[in-house]
């Protein structure tokens, strides 16, 4: 593979795909927020500052652990999990969030809103305001806002304020879209902070050069403890920033396979499930022109994961291009998939899981039935389990 | 009448132009029709019909609750392309299509516009499709005869302005605030300001309508008598629907009440060109 064609999207395509499909009240911001990116990306003192705050604050680097354990279960090649569980807040979004509120910061708002499903971008957009000293504001889906409660309530203990979203489905793609009418409104002040490689450009490429900390230092720890760079690597995608993140900079590592695992809920044929790139098809979605799942008029559908934050209808369009050219394979793994591997990885390697990674767990299990003892294979272990262990019991009829 | 033709004939007579918005198939198909013949018979000079979206980002409350309605009651894009064509027979003023990208690029943008021109749909308004991702869709516009009615908002500066009213036909539609539709209690002083900030770059070149917040005569009144050529009016008659369909000969009579007393506001131009 040649160069990285699209590492500066040109107009925001990555190939076809992306794009800004917003507002025209929308546009100058998007494109002020382009050019002040642009700006400070390069400015040493930001990068000193971000430096920091993702070694201080967010416990950077994370550990690439040897999962001897489930190496041996699996019995094929060597997994290696990127232990993203053990950044601040407990997932990998906290990368994105200190980046993107240091840009806020420098950019002179003074307020900042987020969308979140489950609530790991909300939560951990509350940690990176609260410590930079500025107002977050998170929307969330009234059933959402049910359904993980606690996320609500440490949201609100770090100092944020959580807005209902009542409208539509009253879950994700709800939230962004009250996001979007929020910024709309108030864009001369405020800095939306979106949690994914999603919306208009530049987000997908924000947000990916901020997660693209996780691949880099896959690559530089692999090559310290193996001494080689991986066969494999295995991530969940939802609208898709830890996979991209650590994807990114193995792009052009043609021996290293990508592997993309989306949710396929009840099952792909059931209909019930998030499935975007596997099951989706193009359209105009929240900005970006990427897969989404939509009828035959083009009307978007609600989607059903057994993990709230891969229950979204679109996908990053940076990943719509990978699958067009093939880079990277992408599959679809169940609910019923996704809560073994949870129950398995607690069990072997002491590590409560997200049920987001759970389904790329799942996924490296069939994969590594076809590789060798000699290969590697890193899971990108985006969160921990923490707050899905209440769905969990429920699932399994334990009462807690 | 086509679009621009419309226009000539209210500078003639001095008037601003009254655009009405409805969602298509709110609250069902069968009523559309003739809830758009109340606001013509009321004075509405263009009629604005939406095909509803299940994700409205650049809606209000009022509108986005419509657009649930309309989908309820099974409204597609063909159903609304019907809804014009069954209306074009009986009413001569042109009629425009407000929707979101998804909407046309998931039919194909040239069979989305063949239809539209098919079913005598004037002109076509997207709003969220900025000019720089417009450019397949303008051609198969102009092929088809069919009106590009871009927007533009108080931030848009100056530069843009330019790249807008190039590709802008039929009207240009300047979104009057930051923010989203929906009823406001007063017309805001950056509408005002935007109005005549904009004003001498379309004249002569392409009608400015203003939408967003017009709810009220005295918005219209002001809208006009500031410059701009037409006033959009969508939330005010949207929630008159919701609240009334219950007794639809009603409804329909307060609509052409309500559009008759915001057309009368849009005579108040004032005499300055």
């Amino acid at each position: 593979m040649s160069r990285i064609v699209y590492e500066y999207p040109r107009g925001g395509k990555y190939g076809r795909y992306g794009g800004r499909f917003v507002s025209e009240t929308l546009m100058p911001a998007l494109e002020e927020l382009e050019e002040a990116y642009l700006k400070f990306k390069e400015d040493p003192e930001f990068k000193k500052k971000l430096k920091y705050y993702l070694e201080k604050f967010a416990g950077r680097p994370t550990p690439l652990y040897y999962a001897a354990n489930l190496t041996e279960k699996f019995g094929g090649p060597k997994i290696y999990l990127k232990r993203e569980d053990l950044a601040h807040g407990g997932a990998h979004k906290i990368n994105n969030t200190i980046g993107q509120a240091l840009l806020a910061k420098s950019m002179g708002k003074t307020r900042v809103i987020a969308e979140t499903g489950a609530g790991q971008h909300g939560v951990a957009t509350a940690m990176a305001c609260a410590a930079l000293g500025l107002k977050a504001e998170i929307y969330m889906g009234a059933e959402d806002m049910k359904r993980q409660r606690l996320n609500v309530f440490r949201m609100r203990l770090l100092g944020a304020e959580v807005h209902p979203v009542e409208s539509g489905s009253r879950t994700l793609k709800d939230a962004i879209n009250e996001a979007l009418r929020d910024w709309v409104t108030n864009v001369q002040t405020t800095y939306y902070l979106i949690g994914s490689v999603v919306g208009p450009h530049p987000y997908p490429m924000i947000v990916r050069d901020f997660q693209s900390v996780i691949g880099f230092e896959t690559r530089e720890q692999i090559l310290v403890q193996e001494g080689r760079l991986p066969d494999a690597i295995v991530a969940c995608v939802g609208g898709g920033s830890n996979a991209i993140g650590i994807f990114y900079p193995f792009i052009e590592d043609e021996d290293v396979e990508l592997y993309g695992v989306e949710a396929a809920g009840e099952g792909l044929e059931s209909g019930r499930h998030a499935a975007s790139l596997c099951a989706g098809s193009e359209g105009v979605f929240h900005g970006m022109l990427s897969y989404v799942l939509q009828d035959e008029n083009g009307q978007i559908l609600t989607t059903h994961s057994i993990s709230a934050g891969l229950d979204y209808p679109g996908v990053g369009p940076e990943h719509s291009f990978l699958k067009s050219i093939g880079r990277v394979k992408y599959d679809a793994v169940t609910d019923e998939e996704a809560l073994e591997a949870f129950l398995e990885l607690s069990r072997l390697e002491g590590i409560i899981p997200a049920l987001e990674p759970c389904h790329a767990l799942a996924y490296a299990k069939k994969l590594a039935e076809k590789m060798s003892k000699d290969e590697i294979l890193v899971v990108n272990l985006s969160g921990r389990g923490d707050k899905d262990v209440e769905v969990v019991a429920n699932r399994l009829g334990v009462k807690i | 009448m086509s679009i621009a033709n419309a226009f000539r004939e209210l500078r003639k007579r001095n008037e601003g132009a009254l655009i009405a918005y409805v969602t298509g198939g709110d609250p069902s198909p069968k009523h559309t029709p003739r809830i758009v013949k109340a606001l013509v018979e009321g004075g509405a000079d263009i009629i604005e019909i939406g095909i509803p979206f299940s994700d409205p980002i650049a809606d209000g409350p009022v509108i986005q609750a419509s657009d649930v309605r309309a989908l309820n009651a099974g409204t597609t894009p063909n159903t609304v392309f019907e809804i014009v064509r069954e209306v074009k027979k009986t009413v001569n003023i042109p009629i425009v299509i407000l929707t979101y990208y998804n909407i046309i690029f998931r039919r194909g943008v040239g069979r989305f516009l063949e239809s539209a021109s098919r079913s005598n749909v004037d002109g076509v308004i997207v709003a969220d499709l900025p000019v720089e991702e417009a450019e397949e869709y303008k051609n198969h516009a102009e092929k088809n005869g069919v009106d590009t009615i871009f927007l533009a908002a108080p931030s848009t500066p100056l530069n843009r302005l330019e790249k807008i009213l190039k590709m802008a036909s039929g009207f240009l539609y300047l979104v009057s605030v930051f923010g989203v539709t929906g009823m406001r209690e007063h017309v805001a002083q950056l509408t005002m300001q935007t109005i005549r900030k904009i004003r001498p770059y379309t004249i002569n070149r392409v009608p400015l309508a203003v939408g967003f917040g017009i709810s009220k005569p005295e918005h219209v009144g002001s809208v006009i008598s500031c410059g701009a050529d037409g006033a959009i009016v969508g939330s005010a008659f949207v929630r008159l629907i919701e609240e009334k369909y219950g007794d639809f000969n009603g409804l329909l009579e307060e609509l052409t009440a309500y559009a008759k007393i915001m057309k009368l506001a849009t005579k108040l131009r004032s005499q300055f060109d």
